[in-house]
C-alpha cells in the first residue's frame, strides 16, 4: 500500500491551484493578498514566484471592479480565479456576481459563458465579529446560474477546486477557515471531485444528519458519542449548495426516519429550510418526527468570547437534538454529553478543535 | 478638422449616422400602440436619437476584434460596430431570433461577429467587464482594445473608479468613453456632480484624457483615433468624455420637455446642434451632396429597417418550454 499523502486543506487548495496554473496557461489567481507573504493562509504559497505577476496578480483593494474584469476575462477565454480573504469582503462585488457572472450563459444561450472561481474564506473566532465571520452560502446559493461549493477535507478541496477551475460556470467555493487545519489523504496529480451532489461520511441507521463545512465535524463527534449508546447516524456532508442534489439525503431519509439539518450559518431562510422543504416535499411520510435544524444564533456575531460561546452549534447541541428526536433516555443522554466532554476538555469554543484536524 | 477625412468618409460617417437615426425614430414609431397587449416591442427602450455621433466616431476606427461593452443605451454603438439590425430588432420583439433568443431584451444587445461583448443595464456594471476584455488582450498578446460607451452618471458609481485605477496601473488597451447627455433619467449633472470638468477624474489616475464636442462626429473620430493608437501600442488608456443631449425621455419613444425636469430651450439649444443634421450641411455646402443622393441614402437604409421589422414580427416567439435551458453552461 503506497504511503498515505496526508495534507491539510489550505495545502491541498495550494496544490490544485498549482495542477491547474501548471497544466492551463489560462488560469490565473487575482484578490488582495494573493502574493503577499501570508499568501491567503498559505493557499497561494509559492504560486507568484513560480508564475510571475501576470498570472499571480495582486489586485488593488475594489472587489466589484475587480470581479467585474475577472468576468470580462473570463468571457474572453481566460481563466480567473479570484480570491476574498473574508466573504464580508465580496458583498461588495455581489453586483458583478449576481447579474453579470450568473447570467451571462443565460442571456447569450451559452455563446458566452463565466468560467470562474471565487473562493471566500469564512472567518470564525478570535473575536473576528460581525463583519468577518459570515457564512453567507445561502445568499449566493439562492441565485440560479451560480455554483456553489463547500468542500470540507483535503480531498474533497483539491478535487473539487480542479473541477471548479475546469468548470464552463461561475464557481464560488466558500472555505471555512478552520477547516483549513482539517489534514487527510490527498492524492497525488490530477483528479476531479464532481460539482454535484452530497458526501455521505458516516453510515448510521436511526438518524440522518446533513452538516455541511466545520459543522460536519461538530456532527462526527456527536456521532461518535452517540455510537457509544447504540445511535447510529448518517452524515452527509452537504459540499455542494448549487445545484442541489439531495437525492442521497432523501433516500438516508426514508431509512432513517429522523432528518437534522445543521447549518454553517443563520437558519432562517437558510440552507438547512431548502433542505427540509425538499425531504418533505419529495417524501414527507418517511418522516416519524418533525425535521429539525440547527444554526447559527439568530443574531450577529459578537466579538468577545463570552458573548460567543454560545453561537455556533456544537456537537453538544447536535447530540442533543438526536436524543430529543429519539426520545432518548436521561442516562444516555448524560452518557453521550460526559464522551463529548471528555473529547472536548476544557477547550474553550472560539478556537478550532484540535480534534477536527484530523488526519480523517 | 475636418479636411482630415475625405469625402468618402465623411459620407460613411453621415450614412451611419443617419441610419441609426432612422433606426430609432422607427423604433419610435413602431413603439406605441392603443393597448399594452397590442404592443409589440414589450420590453424597455432607450433610444440614442441625438446621440449618434459619439458612437459612430469612435467604432469607424475600430477594427472587427475590438471589443465594445455597453449599458442599457446600446443602441447606437452596438449598430455602429456592426451589430446586426435584424438580431436587435428582433429581440426587441422578444422573438427566437433576436440575439439573445429574447432573454436579454433591448438592455442586453450583443454580437459576437461584429465585436459587440455585451451590454448591461445596471449604471457602471459594463465598464470593469470591457478592463477584463483588455486585460485579456493583454495577457494574450493581441493588439486589440476595449472601449466601454457609458452616460456621464456611471462617472459616479464606485466601480467606475475602481475601473479606471486598474486600467491605468496595468496600462491596459482600453477606453473609457463617456456620453454625457447631461441627465441620468430626471436628474440633471449639476445636481449630482460638483462643477468641475468630468475629464479631470483621469488626472486622478495620471491618466490621458479628451473633452470634446459629442456632436462632431469628425472630432470624435480623431480623437478616438489618438487614443486607440495609444491603446494598441502599449499606452494605456485614456478617459474621453463628449457633451451631446439625449432629444427624447430616458426610457421610452416619447419627448418629455414638458415635465418639467428640463427646459423646451434647453432642448431646442442641443437640437440645433444635431450631429446627423451638421454633417448633412457640411456634406451638402462642401462635397456636392445632394438631395437625390441622400434620397439614394434614405432609400437603402429604409430598405433594411423594413426588412428587419418584417423579420421580428415574422420570427417565431421562443419556445416557453425553452426557458429555463442553459442557465447552466
Amino acid at each position: 500500500m503506497p504511503d498515505k499523502r496526508i495534507m491539510n486543506v489550505a495545502e491541498a487548495i495550494r496544490e490544485a491551484t498549482d495542477t491547474c496554473m501548471e497544466r492551463d496557461d489560462r488560469v490565473f489567481l487575482m484578490g488582495e493578498g494573493v502574493a503577499d507573504p501570508a499568501a491567503i493562509f498559505g493557499t497561494t504559497r509559492g504560486l507568484a514566484d513560480k508564475y510571475g505577476a501576470n498570472r499571480v496578480i495582486e489586485m488593488p483593494v475594489a472587489e466589484n471592479g475587480f470581479t467585474g474584469v475577472a468576468i470580462g476575462a473570463a468571457m474572453m477565454g481566460r481563466r480567473p480565479i479570484i480570491i476574498h480573504q473574508r466573504v464580508d469582503f465580496s458583498l461588495l462585488s455581489l453586483e458583478q456576481l449576481f447579474d453579470n457572472a450568473a447570467k451571462t450563459c443565460y442571456v447569450t444561450r451559452g455563446q458566452h459563458t463565466v468560467p470562474l472561481v471565487v473562493r471566500m474564506i469564512i472567518g470564525r473566532g478570535w473575536g473576528q465579529g460581525p463583519a468577518h465571520s459570515q457564512s453567507l452560502e445561502s445568499i449566493f446559493a439562492h441565485v440560479p446560474g451560480l455554483k456553489v461549493v463547500m468542500p470540507s477535507s483535503p480531498r474533497l478541496s483539491k478535487g473539487m477546486m480542479i473541477a471548479a477551475i475546469e468548470d464552463p460556470n461561475p464557481v464560488l467555493m466558500l472555505e471555512h477557515r478552520w477547516v483549513h487545519y482539517v489534514e487527510g489523504d490527498t492524492p497525488e496529480g490530477y483528479y476531479t471531485v464532481p460539482l454535484e451532489g452530497t458526501t455521505k461520511v458516516r453510515d448510521g441507521g436511526h438518524v440522518t444528519i446533513v452538516a455541511n463545512s466545520y459543522m460536519r465535524y461538530e456532527a462526527s463527534e456527536a456521532a461518535a458519542a452517540l455510537a457509544e449508546v447504540g445511535v447510529e447516524v448518517d452524515i452527509h456532508d452537504l459540499t455542494v449548495l448549487r445545484p442541489l442534489n439531495v437525492d442521497a439525503i432523501v433516500e438516508s431519509v426514508s431509512k432513517t426516519g429522523h432528518l437534522l439539518v445543521v447549518d454553517s450559518g443563520w437558519m432562517q431562510h437558510g440552507i438547512g429550510s431548502e433542505v427540509i422543504t425538499r425531504v418533505v416535499e419529495q417524501n414527507l411520510t418517511a418522516l416519524k418526527a418533525a425535521p429539525r435544524r440547527l444554526g447559527l444564533s439568530d443574531h450577529p456575531t459578537p466579538s468577545s468570547r463570552e458573548l460567543a460561546k454560545d453561537y455556533y452549534p456544537r456537537a453538544f447541541d447536535i447530540a442533543d437534538s438526536v436524543a430529543d428526536m429519539l426520545d432518548l433516555p436521561d442516562d444516555k443522554r448524560d452518557q453521550v454529553t460526559t464522551m463529548i466532554n471528555k473529547a472536548r476538555g476544557s477547550l474553550p469554543a472560539d478556537i478550532p478543535n484540535p480534534a477536527f484536524r484530523g488526519p480523517f | 478638422m475636418h479636411a482630415t477625412f475625405p469625402a468618402s468618409e465623411l459620407k460613411a460617417m453621415f450614412q451611419s449616422m443617419l441610419r441609426i437615426r432612422l433606426i430609432e425614430e422607427a423604433i419610435a414609431d413602431k413603439y406605441p400602440a392603443d393597448k399594452p397587449e397590442n404592443q409589440k416591442m414589450r420590453c424597455p427602450v432607450h433610444l440614442s436619437i441625438g446621440q449618434e455621433a459619439v458612437p459612430v466616431g469612435i467604432c469607424e476606427e475600430l477594427r472587427n476584434d475590438d471589443q465594445i461593452g455597453l449599458t442599457h443605451r446600446c443602441h447606437a454603438p452596438y449598430l455602429a460596430k456592426g451589430g446586426d439590425l435584424r438580431a436587435m430588432i428582433a429581440e426587441m420583439y422578444g422573438k427566437e431570433t433576436g440575439c439573445c433568443g429574447g432573454r436579454g431584451g433591448s438592455m442586453h444587445l450583443y454580437d459576437d461577429a461584429a465585436g459587440v461583448l455585451t451590454s448591461l443595464p445596471i449604471v457602471g456594471s459594463v465598464i470593469p467587464i470591457a478592463v477584463g476584455a483588455a486585460l485579456a488582450m493583454q495577457q494574450v498578446g493581441s493588439d486589440a482594445v476595449s472601449v466601454s460607451f457609458f452616460g456621464d452618471a456611471a462617472s459616479e458609481e464606485g466601480v467606475f473608479h475602481e475601473s479606471m485605477n486598474f486600467a491605468a496601473l496595468k496600462k491596459l488597451p482600453t477606453i473609457f468613453a463617456i456620453e454625457n447627455n447631461h441627465y441620468s433619467v430626471y436628474t440633471s449633472l449639476s445636481d449630482r456632480q460638483p462643477d468641475r470638468p468630468l475629464e479631470k477624474m483621469a488626472e486622478a489616475y495620471g491618466m490621458p484624457a479628451f473633452h470634446g464636442d459629442g456632436n462632431d462626429v469628425a472630432g470624435v473620430r480623431i480623437a478616438a483615433r489618438e487614443a486607440i493608437e495609444r491603446a494598441r501600442t502599449g499606452g494605456g488608456p485614456t478617459l474621453m468624455v463628449f457633451d451631446t443631449y439625449r432629444w427624447r425621455e430616458h426610457c421610452g419613444p416619447n419627448y418629455d420637455n414638458h415635465i418639467g425636469y428640463r427646459s423646451e430651450g434647453e432642448f431646442q439649444h442641443w437640437k440645433e446642434k444635431c450631429p446627423v443634421e451638421t454633417m448633412r450641411r457640411l456634406l451638402k455646402q462642401e462635397h456636392g451632396f445632394g438631395d437625390d443622393d441622400e434620397a439614394v441614402m434614405v432609400t437603402v437604409i429604409n430598405s433594411e429597417i423594413e426588412d428587419a421589422f418584417v423579420y421580428a414580427e415574422n420570427s417565431p416567439l421562443p419556445d416557453a418550454e425553452t426557458a429555463g435551458d442553459l442557465v447552466y453552461a
